[in-house]
């Protein structure tokens, strides 16, 4: 498929802007630039933790999550159909 | 008057509330160092209104624009939904849940879920059945320590809990009967003398439970995440005091046990509420 982001980074928010608590198949984060509530379940929660404050490009991201988790049949679109959601949310940036 | 930690100052154009809360609050304290959290004023729609069908306004700290008047008759009604939007609006310290509370053993039942659940109702009746009261109102989450604070007015019942009740309870016990109010028929209850006494005394939740009046005797387990959403909802204030209303959330919804219960009559809820406290 193509990768329309390219070769952007894409990054957690940074650490000290988020609280995130895993309560059960969901996860609660806390925004703090935003003061909003998100709760958000699988791949969510897998997709910030593997994109961390290092970041990762878009093809780089698909590869470690194929890698470090079951995700079970979610396919790449819509893996990054949620990572730019995560995007919109301001909870991963690309700056 | 204060209730629980919160003290408020009640004003108003006509003598008549004032008297029916004085009556009703005669054994709650004066608020701490005498100063008052909120105030609440009862007001003439209109100058004249105060002689001519009379036609009280809400006011106070905190006022809801749209609100319409009510008749004189129900000025205790009035009073009484003047302290909960101070309550709703005003409160930052705590983390308000729209929920009934009684205590036991120093562990608190939150009873939780919509209005017309019977949350009131069945506080009132498990008080009378060895369970302090700690409010049929709000629940008072203090992020700052996980415990629950009570605010113990006057209880609200509604419709058929009037009759419920007061099978179970002197007349002396309540207020006056208001009909024709916009949640129907409305008669309060005076929380008995050791919920009052002891209202300074917080509690650790142990039990989550969310009632539904009207169905087959049932119960089942509530996720975390789903007494998450429901809890952010039944609060007036989570928004606004941010991240302290998430940790305390997060950490009531992690460490407290939650179930709904449906139930069809009032025998079968507090059978059900044993149970579930019993299960805990």
């Amino acid at each position: 498929m193509e990768d329309a982001g390219g070769g952007i980074v894409y990054r957690m928010a940074r650490p000290e802007t988020l609280k995130i608590v895993h309560l059960d198949t969901f996860t609660a984060v806390y925004h703090r630039a935003s003061g909003i509530t998100h709760l958000v379940t699988a791949p969510a929660p897998e997709i910030l933790a593997t994109l961390g404050e290092a970041g990762l490009t878009r093809s780089a991201l698909l590869a470690r999550l194929a890698t470090d988790y079951d995700l079970g049949d979610a396919d790449a679109a819509a893996l990054l159909a949620r990572l730019d959601e995560l995007v919109a949310t301001g909870l991963v940036s690309t700056a | 008057m204060r209730i629980g930690p919160v003290g408020f100052r009640i004003g108003s154009d006509w003598r008549a509330p004032v008297e029916q809360l004085e009556t009703l609050y005669a054994a709650y304290p004066k608020p701490h160092d005498g100063v008052p959290d909120f105030t609440v004023r009862l007001f003439a729609a209109r100058p004249w209104r105060r002689f001519m069908r009379p036609a009280v306004m809400i006011g106070g700290d905190y006022v809801l624009p749209e609100a319409a008047p009510l008749p004189l008759a129900q000025g205790l009604l009035a009073a009484e939904m003047g302290m909960n939007l101070q309550m709703a609006l005003g409160q930052r310290r705590y983390l308000l849940l729209h929920a009934a509370v009684v205590e036991r053993g120093g562990q608190a039942l939150v009873l939780t879920g919509v209005s017309g659940a019977g949350k009131s109702t069945l506080a009132a009746l498990l008080s009378l059945r060895g369970w302090r009261l700690m409010g049929d109102e709000f629940a008072l989450l203090d992020p700052a320590t996980g415990l629950i604070h009570a605010f113990p007015r006057l209880i609200s019942l509604k419709n058929a809990g009037i009759a419920t009740v007061a099978a179970e309870l002197p007349a002396d016990r309540f207020g006056p009967l208001l009909e024709g109010t916009p949640k129907g028929t409305i008669r309060h209850v005076v929380p008995d003398a050791a919920a009052v006494a002891a209202m300074d005394v917080p509690a650790r939740p142990a039990l989550i439970l969310f009632p539904s009046f009207g169905f087959d005797a049932a119960a089942r387990d509530v996720s975390p995440s789903e007494v998450f959403v429901r809890l952010t909802q039944a609060s007036t204030n989570y928004v606004a005091i941010g991240e302290r209303g998430f940790d305390a959330l997060t950490t009531l919804v992690k460490t407290v046990p939650a179930r709904a219960i449906d139930y069809p009559d009032t025998d079968s809820a507090v059978a059900q509420v044993e149970a579930a406290w019993a299960a805990r």
